[in-house]
């Protein structure tokens, strides 16, 4: 929990010399106790409130505060920084306050040591002050990552009002800022910093923000935003070191270099990755300390005499850094010292949000669950609204909601007071009160959308738009409302929404159009659908696919998420990162799984064509790691059973060694091009089959593709290749070659239709380069292209690649283009280059 | 960040440190071999760690080989859908494979082998465990 709050500032007082008589009153019972605060923050003005109000006068009080202000809201400083709020309007009480309480307040002077033997504080001027109860309030400090150059002139922290002044000077004169750690404080500071005119940029350790408060989802959306608002925001950068400007003399920071090399130039960095306890006076007076001060349950140290709040302290092992269990604390040390008995400490449950303004995110208790826990999603891609609730066993624990959070305040109630919300499970996420009269029905959220609210992304239609139309046009479909608005016409991500629209303002009027087959059970949205989106509207990661298109998971499934991989893999190649974890284990290990979990191995031989060298390399192997089966594969390959995932590395090594690549045997993607001998050898062959072959599995190899492609060449009309049941097969004839398509020899045997005929080796290229493309481009994830042949009809196959040669020629270029990016041995990557070395070796070994 | 913490401390229980979270991908499992045989670790998006024991209660798959989504893996083999905090089989498939207690400190990731519910390897405590 590193984020915000409290500590100590202090001023001025005068106490001092009349304490004789005071003493004697005191042991006669009859003079006040005497407490002293160490700490003017948050946490140990809210304790002598909190006293005030339940026992005044019960103690004399010294309060004594580092900073020379008085006590302020610290987590307000985020807008003094913005420039929302001045100073003056976030300080929480006056010097009168301190004064009309009797209060002595000392500020500007931090306490320096205690003498626990005579019960006295001794402060930096060397003032001496007596207690008989002692409060340790001093807060905490910013945490300053260990790199060279963390203490140049120029780093701040984002702590307390003299650093607001500071960034405040800096971004006065504009250039640029470095804020590292993208947690809540950074990003505030990074805010405010952009605000005030800064070029600023976030250096953040983890792959996204907020991670403490926001799952992956959330922080996309957050980033996004942030983004727009041209805050540049870095993930997954871990800072190095932070260079000084050497040429000035003056030391002052000029940049940050991160570990993978790159430098940013920085004017001011602001350290914003966490807080510490400050505990250095407690430790320095021999209190019990682990993290912070230890406190029990009533907020006593191990000197009874002693007490700690806040977030200097440690509690059940815990620290804390919001203000709400600052609060907590202080109300039940309150009631002790006023000499109530019963209360009790045990931790809090919190909520955090975010303080940019215009920006809602918000977050509370634990989204890390465990055993029995659900999730329920909402997504709302048209008010850029994401929700995710966490349940178990009938109660609220956790809660995330990004663009709508006016529910925030009900979820973190009823998730502190534990409440059974079984009754409300299927309607709370849409919010409170949504549960009571409008039970159930979905279409109020869309009845509260204001008209200009935008309902289709890709046409830019607004709702007031839809509406009028249906109203003026009388419109009563889905379809009839695409037609007319264009609204839902592109990716139809928008149609369940259009359709709500239509029952709102129609009302029995109705009818919905017949469901299609969705993707899978995390999403509403058909294949297609998705594909169309993601192209449409430019959606480049999985994650901006998850928002648009309104998926009810966190993070998808194990349906969705590999064709997702596929779909933004094939429409943005060379841009879109593969999603490792989002691949099927035989493409993540570079070899097929088998029964008993060991792999099988199957070097690529092109074309079918192989000679001793490979062969004697492979017996080699099969010698070397005890490989207990060797198989000739249906499409003329060499597979080697029962090999270890271990030892999968070391065995594609040997393999590479003879000039072996993989043969992707486990690919959904180019397997094999089988070939007969052709002219070279037989007495009836009419063309170079073999050499064809390999020509095309050389231009296809490493392609990745919906389902798994299997090509054959044959030399003459016999066939002996059995191209006639391929993905693409070639029957070589007197005259040229003829190409087959949408063949399959599996489960449902289906011949190939006759595509064209062509004259010249380089045609066969072509149309095969095409068709290839027109197979990734169009049909579905796990579809082979039997089945898609079938369902698109082959005149539509023909229109594209024979009718239309420039369109032929379109698609074979970008399949070209896309194979630039895959045609590297996946098997010598990890080899001899050490990829995805995790893959292959045991986390541990124990035991 | 607790994570499937045992339910009773029958006595005090023994951590074995097995590496640092950041060595097991996001969505994605790293494997413990031990003497009671292999244990597959998963960590989720939200950062959670959870251990089980690396076998599919429908035909031994390897979990650990599985795509991780949400709190659940999806079994190589034949599509089973496990609980990672439980073990338990999504219906209508039915089983359960053995789950392992873990703990997360700061990076560090240590799991209680002696407290695990192994179905394969036999319970080593009597545990009570349905």
């Amino acid at each position: 929990m590193d984020m915000h709050l409290s500590s100590n500032n202090g001023l001025a007082v005068e106490s001092d010399a009349i304490e004789l008589n005071e003493s004697e009153l005191r042991s006669a019972g009859l003079a006040r106790e005497r407490l002293v605060v160490v700490g003017n923050g948050m946490a140990g003005m809210k304790t002598v409130e909190e006293l005030l109000a339940k026992a005044p006068g019960r103690f004399d009080i010294t309060v004594f505060g580092a900073e020379p202000h008085p006590n302020y809201n610290r987590i307000m400083l985020s807008p003094v920084l913005a420039g929302e709020k001045t100073f003056d309007q976030i300080v929480l009480n006056s010097r009168e306050w301190y004064d009309a309480n009797g209060i002595t307040l000392l500020t500007g002077e931090p306490v320096e040591g205690i003498d626990r033997e005579g019960k006295t504080v001794v402060s930096q001027s060397g003032r001496v002050v007596p207690y008989d109860r002692l409060l340790i309030a001093t807060g905490s400090m910013p945490f300053i990552i260990p790199v060279p150059g963390s203490t140049l002139p120029g780093v701040i922290g984002f702590r307390d009002l003299a650093d607001v002044d500071a960034m405040l000077a800096a971004a006065a004169k504009g250039g640029r800022a470095v804020v590292i750690g993208g947690g809540l404080l950074g990003l505030e500071a990074a805010n405010g910093l952009r605000v005030k005119g800064m070029e600023v940029t976030v250096v953040h350790l983890m792959p996204t923000l907020m991670e403490r408060q926001l799952d992956p989802s959330a922080g996309m959306l957050l980033q996004r935003e942030l983004e727009r608002r041209g805050i540049e925001v870095l993930t997954g950068a871990d800072t190095a070191e932070i260079v000084g400007n050497n040429q000035g003399g003056d030391g002052w920071v000029s940049a940050v270099r991160l570990k993978d090399g790159r430098e940013l130039p920085a004017d001011i960095v602001v350290m914003a990755v966490g807080i510490r306890p400050n505990m250095a006076l407690g430790k320095a007076a021999g209190l019990e300390c682990g993290r912070g001060i230890r406190v029990d349950d009533r907020m006593r140290t191990s000197d009874p005499s002693i007490y700690a709040v806040g977030e200097c302290v440690e509690h059940r092992g815990v620290t804390w850094g919001l203000v709400a269990p600052l609060f907590e604390m202080a109300k039940v040390l309150a009631h002790d010292l006023a000499g109530g008995e019963g209360a009790a400490y045990t931790g809090s449950v919190t909520s955090t949000k975010l303080k940019v303004t215009g920006v809602d995110v918000f977050s509370a208790g634990d989204f890390s669950g465990g055993a029995g826990t659900e999730d329920i999603v909402f997504r709302d891609a048209a008010r850029g609204v994401y929700k995710r609730l966490v349940l178990k066993d009938g109660k609220l624990l956790g809660a995330v909601l990004y663009g709508d959070t006016k529910d925030g305040a009900w979820y973190f109630s009823l998730l502190k007071d534990g409440a059974d919300v079984s009754a409300e499970r299927d309607t709370m996420i849409f919010g409170q009160g949504f549960g009571s009269a409008d039970a159930g029905d979905p279409n109020a959220a869309i009845a509260a959308l204001p008209d200009s609210a935008e309902i289709c992304g890709c046409n830019g239609v607004c709702k007031g738009a839809i509406v009028k139309a249906i109203t003026e046009k009388g419109l009563t479909s889905l379809d009839e409302v695409k037609a007319h608005t264009k609204a839902s016409a592109s990716c139809g991500g928008c149609s369940g929404t259009v359709e709500r629209l239509l029952a709102v303002t129609l009302g029995d009027g109705f009818t919905a159009a017949p469901k299609v087959k969705p993707m899978c059970k995390c999403t509403h949205h058909t294949h297609d659908q998705v594909r169309a989106a993601i192209v449409g509207r430019g959606l480049k990661t999985m994650a901006e696919v998850f928002q648009a298109m309104e998926w009810t998971t966190p993070d998808g499934c194990a349906s969705c998420r590999p064709a997702l991989n596929y779909y933004l893999l094939c429409a943005w190649p060379g841009e879109y990162k593969d999603d490792y974890q989002s691949r099927y284990i035989n493409e993540r290990a570079h070899a097929n799984i088998q029964k008993d979990g060991t792999y099988s191995v199957v070097p690529r031989m092109w074309g079918g064509l192989t000679n001793a060298a490979e062969l004697r390399a492979i017996a080699d192997v099969v010698d070397k790691f005890a490989i207990p089966t060797v198989k000739v594969t249906g499409g003329q390959r060499i597979d080697l059973f029962g090999v270890k995932k271990e030892d999968l590395p070391a065995v594609w090594a040997d393999l590479n060694a003879a000039g072996m690549v993989s043969g992707h045997a486990y690919a959904k993607g180019l397997r094999t091009v089988k070939t007969c001998v052709g002219s070279e050898w037989c007495r009836f062959g009419t063309q170079d089959s073999t050499g064809l072959g390999v020509k095309l599995e050389r231009m296809t190899w490493g392609t990745w593709t919906p389902h798994k492609v299997k090509l054959a060449v044959s030399g003459c009309p016999r066939n002996c290749a059995e191209a006639t049941i391929k993905d693409l097969g070639v029957v070589c004839i007197d005259s040229g070659y003829e190409l087959h398509v949408g063949g399959n020899g599996g489960l449902h045997v289906r011949a190939c239709d006759l595509l064209v005929r062509v004259a010249t080796e380089e045609e066969v290229l072509e149309y095969t380069g095409a068709f290839m493309q027109l197979y990734r481009e169009e049909a579905r994830y796990l579809e082979r292209t039997a089945p898609w042949v079938e369902r698109v009809g082959l005149d539509h196959i023909k229109a594209a690649l024979v009718e239309d040669p420039e369109r032929r020629r379109d698609l074979n270029a970008r399949f070209l283009f896309s194979q630039t990016f895959s045609q590297d041995d996946p098997w010598a990557e990890r080899a001899a280059k050490g990829v995805d070395r995790h893959e292959f070796n045991l986390l541990a070994e124990v035991g | 960040m607790e994570n499937a913490a045992p339910e009773t401390a029958i006595s005090e229980i023994v951590w074995t440190e097995v590496g640092s979270i950041d060595d097991i991908p996001v969505l994605g499992s790293r494997v413990v071999r031990t003497p009671d045989g292999d244990i597959a670790l998963f960590r989720t998006a939200a950062d959670e760690v959870f251990a089980l024991e690396d076998a599919c209660p429908h035909k031994q798959g390897p979990l650990s080989q599985g795509i991780v989504h949400g709190r659940r893996v999806t079994c190589p083999l034949h599509s089973w859908v496990i609980e990672l905090a439980t073990g338990e089989a999504v219906a209508p498939d039915e089983g359960r494979t053995g789950h392992v207690p873990v703990r997360v400190e700061g990076r560090s990731v240590a799991i209680a082998l002696a407290e695990a519910k192994l179905s394969r390897g036999g319970c080593r405590k009597a545990c009570g465990h349905v």
